[in-house]
């Protein structure tokens, strides 16, 4: 009973900490919102570019050309020898009449040209198109395919997949780092806003030494106080995170620019967003708090 | 019975000021103690020690006996919370009411709603101030404030009272004033300690003197013998 007592005073008195020193609470609360909010479209940048990459990725195929002569029995073979190709994820074959008729569907002179030809005078080849699930190792896949007989020629983009790879690497680490140095940064601006509010009140917690509260009993309604900041700020971010990211995503259609740089559905992306900046906003609040308060217990 | 006991205390500041030195000194439980002196000669250390505000240097301050010296910081609130404390100051929340002040010093301990209000209204009826709960401080004057920082000091029900010049903001009326809620608090078997700069309170009070001298114990009078 006394330990509930004691919880409910805690969060009584941190709800009227924050509201009797209102307007050093205003200064966390517009502290914590701003910094979130850049918090939000830095994450909602970092993830899309993300997202972005790996569609990239997915659509590297390899494309492994059969040699004309195979029946069909052999096409088999050499399928089911892909089958067991490490880091293959998909394959699928297309066959040489399957790409002429497609080519001919796409433009007027192919059609003109392509319509005159025998099924021994067409040089199209059959092929294999497939899917890695490892773009890193996309090389050893190839080659192993190479290695298989009846395939002649495999071709991936060489040279330009490796490159995009790297430069996505690139990418994806810059904004990994981005984002991380974000919250650090967000989580000293917080603290010390909590700091200086929390300084304004020595008083308070000497009175409290002096009467015999313990250094947790002190503590206590102060990091609830800084949680409670941390979740009053992130409420600005968060309703911008949901309601900006879905009115562009629904104005863009989707997509940004071209069809080819596709953004995340809103769902559920903008709520796993909010969750995130409201624990960066309760974590760094109470730790702000918490570091406040410490300087001030040591007497 | 001794309530507090200091052995060969001696305080001396980083700065390498020192503020007592060679004290030895008891008192009783129930006892109600001045100690005078000039500016600089160790009064607000000696009660700094007795709270555990400062640490002596060397020697043994024996409080309810503990040994405050050795309490380590974080079991400092331990031995406050058998001691009240009051400012010449007051050292009240100006953002709380008079109840809410006092009530302070209870709520922290997890203490029922309904025990709390019976015991701040016990205690500011004690001090003469029921009338005044839901003012806040800036609404009170000196005196006023300063009986709700003695309320507020004694309503843990304390066994050691100490009082740091609380008459020193005050004119010569309502520091009588004061000095007769000290007394009833006495009479109610709490010991007090006062530091005070005030000769006239010393000598109309008529109790036990300490005189102070650069540190030393000067004179100890008894109750009485002051004069």
């Amino acid at each position: 009973m006394k330990t509930f007592r004691i919880i409910g005073r805690n969060i009584r008195d941190a709800f009227k900490g924050v509201f009797r020193n209102f307007s050093l609470s205003l200064a966390s609360i517009s502290c914590i919102t701003i910094t979130l909010i850049v918090v939000a479209v830095s994450i909602v940048l970092s993830y899309n570019v993300d997202n972005f990459t790996n569609l990239v990725e997915k659509d590297v195929t390899i494309v492994a050309f059969l040699d004309n002569e195979l029946d069909d029995e052999q096409i088999d073979g050499i399928k089911d020898k892909i089958s067991v190709v490490d880091n293959v994820e998909k394959y699928e074959f297309i066959s040489k009449s399957d790409i002429t008729k497609d080519m001919m569907e796409s433009s007027d002179i192919f059609e003109s040209i392509m319509k005159n030809w025998s099924d021994e005078e067409n040089p199209i080849q059959n092929t294999f198109q497939v899917k890695v699930e490892d773009i890193n190792d996309i090389d050893k896949a190839a080659k192993d395919i190479k290695k298989i007989e009846g395939v002649t020629l495999v071709k991936y983009g060489e040279g330009m997949v490796e490159q995009l790879v790297s430069a996505f690497d690139v990418v994806h680490k810059i904004c990994l780092i981005s984002v991380v140095a974000l919250i650090l940064v967000t989580a000293f601006l917080i603290s010390n806003t909590i700091k200086i509010t929390i300084s304004s009140r020595q008083r308070e917690i000497s009175i409290m030494r002096l009467i015999g509260a313990s250094n947790l009993n002190i503590r206590i309604p102060f990091i609830i106080e800084g949680l409670l900041l941390g979740a009053l700020g992130s409420i600005i971010p968060i309703i911008m995170t949901i309601y900006g990211y879905i009115s562009i995503y629904q104005k863009f259609n989707g997509q940004l620019f071209s069809p080819f740089i596709k953004l995340i559905p809103p769902t559920p992306f903008v709520y796993t967003t909010s969750l995130l900046l409201l624990g960066i906003g309760i974590i760094v609040g109470m730790f702000g708090s918490w570091r406040a308060v410490r300087k001030h217990l040591k007497i | 019975m001794d309530l507090i006991r200091l052995v060969n205390v001696k305080k001396t500041y980083k700065t390498g000021v020192t503020a007592i030195q060679d004290l030895n000194l008891s008192i009783k439980k129930g006892e109600f103690v001045f100690i005078i002196g000039s500016t600089g000669c160790g009064k607000s250390t000696l009660i700094k020690m007795l709270y555990r505000e400062e640490k002596p240097t060397s020697g043994q301050i024996i409080v309810g006996g503990v040994n405050v010296g050795r309490l380590r910081n974080g079991k400092v609130y331990k031995i406050r919370r058998k001691i009240g404390v009051v400012f010449q100051d007051y050292k009240l929340l100006p953002k709380s009411t008079v109840y809410e002040n006092v009530a302070f010093a209870l709520e922290i301990f997890g203490i029922p709603k309904e025990e709390i209000h019976s015991k701040v209204i016990k205690v500011l009826e004690l001090v003469g101030l029921k009338h005044k709960i839901k003012s806040y401080p800036a609404q009170l004057s000196g005196g006023e404030q300063q009986r709700v920082a003695i309320a507020r000091a004694i309503v843990n029900g304390p066994k050691l009272l100490i009082c740091d010049e609380p008459t020193g903001n005050l004119d010569p009326s309502t520091s009588m004033e004061i000095m007769k809620v000290l007394e009833e608090i006495n009479k109610l078997g709490t010991t007090i300690i006062m530091v005070t700069h005030s000769i006239d309170i010393v000598k109309e009070m008529n109790r036990r003197v300490i005189v102070l001298d650069s540190g030393r114990l000067l004179k100890d009078y008894e109750e009485g013998t002051y004069r």
